[in-house]
């Protein structure tokens, strides 16, 4: 063997032992890293911060909407990950992110349990939608027991004189229901069979509320999407999908009988009379799911869609951002929830929910806020 | 290690075995020892995780174990208000969607992988080859959305009214409103995942046949059929059992393209028309959104179920696989 071929190799082998130890140190860097909240302590202005919130998939869309809108505005990077609201109430309480998301509001003891605060960010409403032959967009009318009773598959026939009582001027055929609900844990099955459970009494002891509640009939549909193309393939289904979902893909809704006896369509004054009419002072946490509220133009499927954050903050810097973040979207991101047919929180809410901030958020023992 | 890695694991070994591997030179002794001990890490690694994975599975799912014991095998109650799980729907799900799968995935790719290495010009069976690989290459989220919009609406229009007017639409097994989602939809597009991996595992096993060994079946009378059939399919037994445990790995494993198509309920039924649930696919719709403790370590056991399930199926085919290995005198 050539000297000079020798080397070559010995220098080969250097480097790939180099090339080694550089990737362990690296690996060794990463691990050290992994709290990943070093980084952001040093950050003196709003726009260095980057903060992160994990939790419901219903108000995905416009979170990150949000999020893109108001980096524009602040530089603030602000990341939500759609984990879904179990994963969202567990990573917050473990601190891995800066806010968590739920669907479905936490009881004021788990909330004092895990040291954190709740209110309510944005609201949507839950559409029954159906295929049935000669029936257009709004003419069927529905009302809470007769949904329940669909639902438990009591009621199985499109001709059952419980539907023919609400409908005397449709003419209903004699023809089976397919029931089609959610076949993946969500907070729009939550929302829908909290309904079902505040009107039906029978609902209740037999099925209750749950985002994966013990279905007695039908097919599941995996997302929204599965429950439309569902019903849209099957003649004479129903289900149930957010709102937005049934207005993009020009679904066939029902009126619903609402707590006042009168029918309403699903739009977004009827979603917005749910919360307004709703008495918000009186909710611990918040803890108020719209469904079956008072008011004659109100629907009565509405849920909101809560923040969960920590009573004590570790960084009042980024303590600040985040609720400035929450702040410039109650003030000046109604336009894009509107417009993603998502429903404004009421003006008198947001009062209720920034003086809370300002009692109760604190970092080092100083107020946060504002 | 699969039949399959079984085959050329012992290719290699008698090719090591001969003179001109020995280490000469000091310097690549060194290299070969770093090497060696290299691949044995990275081995090991392998196996480190898989213990790491059952046992974190092991863990998680306690509370569930802890609380059903075995009647989690064959308890259909799934019922999230009240806490009680069982995984007989999921069980039942997965297996019966596998074998509707492996029953119509498997004959298909071994006829079309022998059409492709005996039957056609080497330039059709170039371009046919291609075709079903770029089939294996589509991603699975594709097929389910392909068989909600597409074969959901065929198999409620067509396919199962068609089976209610036979005397078959009678059996346990098939009765039942014709909803288009169900336990045969998500089988059929099983197969149709399968298939193109299975074709091309036994394509190039069938190519490995040494011609001389198929000349001298052709030499002594024999037709393509009694090659084929004699020669060729003994010959790469072990490859082929490695394709179609391959196609089954996938199968019951396969998550999203289940999820769209089975219906989600948890509702037991013997007809394979009605929806239901596979493992793969109940966990994934419920994991997000577990309520309880007891209810996500439910949804664990129902992992390690498939995790041991997968092992157990693995070990049976080796077993299998030695005993009629002694018995054809094969060679793969």
């Amino acid at each position: 063997m050539s000297a000079s071929r020798h080397i070559r190799r010995v220098a080969v082998r250097h480097l790939l032992a180099g090339v080694l130890l550089l990737s362990l140190t690296a690996g060794a860097a990463a691990c050290g890293d992994s709290d990943g909240r070093s980084a952001r302590d040093d950050a003196g202005r709003a726009a260095d911060v980057a903060l992160t919130g994990a939790g419901a998939s219903f108000p995905y869309p416009l979170y990150s909407k949000w999020a893109a809108d108001y980096r524009e505005v602040s530089g603030l990077k602000l990341n939500y990950q759609s984990v879904g609201s179990g994963a969202g109430i567990e990573q917050i309480k473990a601190k891995t992110v800066d806010f968590g998301a739920s669907d479905a509001p936490l009881q004021q003891a788990e909330l004092d349990e895990a040291g954190l605060l709740q209110f309510p960010l944005t609201m949507g409403g839950v559409v029954p939608v159906i295929n049935l032959e000669g029936v257009r967009d709004g003419q069927l009318r529905l009302d809470g027991d007769t949904l329940a009773a669909i639902y438990l598959g009591t009621v199985k026939k499109w001709s059952d004189p419980a539907i023919a009582a609400l409908n005397a001027d449709v003419e209903l055929p004699d023809q089976d229901i397919t029931v089609v609900h959610r076949s993946d844990g969500s907070g729009t099955t939550w929302i829908f069979t909290t309904y079902l459970s505040a009107i039906s009494a029978q609902w209740k002891s037999a099925v209750g509320a749950s985002k994966e509640p013990k279905w007695p009939v039908g097919v599941g549909g995996k997302g929204n999407e599965g429950v439309a193309a569902s019903v849209k393939q099957m003649s004479g289904a129903i289900g149930y999908v957010e709102y937005a979902y049934a207005k993009q893909s020009a679904m066939v809704t029902v009126r619903l009988r609402n707590s006042e006896g009168g029918f309403v369509a699903p739009n977004s004054e009827a979603f917005a009379a749910a919360a307004a009419n709703a008495e918000w002072e009186n909710a611990p946490g918040f803890a108020l799911v719209l469904v079956d509220q008072p008011g004659p133009d109100t629907w009565p499927i509405v849920g909101a869609s809560f923040i969960l954050i920590h009573r004590e903050q570790n960084d009042a810097t980024a303590a600040k951002a985040l609720l400035e973040f929450f702040d410039w979207c109650y003030e000046n991101g109604q336009a894009t929830a509107v417009t993603l047919d998502y429903v404004p929180i009421p003006d008198n809410v947001v009062d209720l929910v920034e003086a809370m901030w300002t009692e109760q958020v604190t970092a080092g023992g100083m107020p946060v806020w504002p | 290690m699969n039949p399959l890695q079984a085959v050329a694991h012992r290719r290699v070994r008698r090719r090591d075995a001969g003179p001109a591997s020995r280490p000469a030179r000091p310097l690549a002794a060194g290299q070969d020892a770093a090497f060696r001990w290299f691949t044995v890490a990275c081995a090991a690694t392998v196996v480190a995780l898989m213990g790491a994975l059952a046992s974190v599975f092991a863990l998680e799912a306690w509370p569930s174990i802890k609380e059903f014991g075995l009647s989690f095998l064959w308890s259909t109650e799934w019922d999230t208000q009240n806490d009680r799980y069982g995984g007989a729907v999921q069980l039942w799900g997965t297996a019966a969607s596998t074998v509707i799968a492996i029953v119509i995935a498997v004959p298909i790719a071994l006829l079309v992988a022998l059409l492709l290495v005996e039957l056609v010009r080497p330039a059709v069976g170039k371009v046919v080859g291609m075709a079903i690989e770029m089939l294996a290459a589509i991603p699975s989220i594709i097929y389910g959305m392909w068989g909600l919009f597409v074969l959901v609406p065929l198999m409620q229009r067509y396919v199962q009214p068609a089976i209610q007017a036979t005397p078959l639409g009678k059996l346990p097994l098939f009765v039942g409103p014709p909803y288009g989602i169900g336990v045969l939809t998500a089988g059929l597009i099983l197969s149709l995942m399968i298939l193109p991996f299975v074709t091309a595992v036994s394509r190039d096993v069938l190519r490995m046949v040494p011609q001389v060994v198929k000349e001298a079946g052709f030499g002594m009378g024999a037709t393509t059929w009694e090659v084929t059939r004699k020669v060729s399919l003994r010959y790469g037994l072990g490859g082929i059992v490695g394709a179609f445990f391959l196609g089954l790995g996938r199968a019951v494993g396969e998550t999203m393209a289940v999820a769209y198509v089975i219906g989600g309920s948890h509702l037991f039924s013997w007809s394979i028309t009605d929806p239901g649930y596979t493992i793969a696919s109940n966990i994934a719709n419920e994991f997000p959104e577990a309520a309880g403790d007891l209810h996500r370590a439910s949804l664990v056991e129902l992992g390690l179920i498939l995790f041991a399930a997968t092992i157990l199926f693995q070990l049976i085919a080796q077993l299998w696989l030695r005993r009629v290995r002694k018995r054809v005198g094969g060679r793969a």
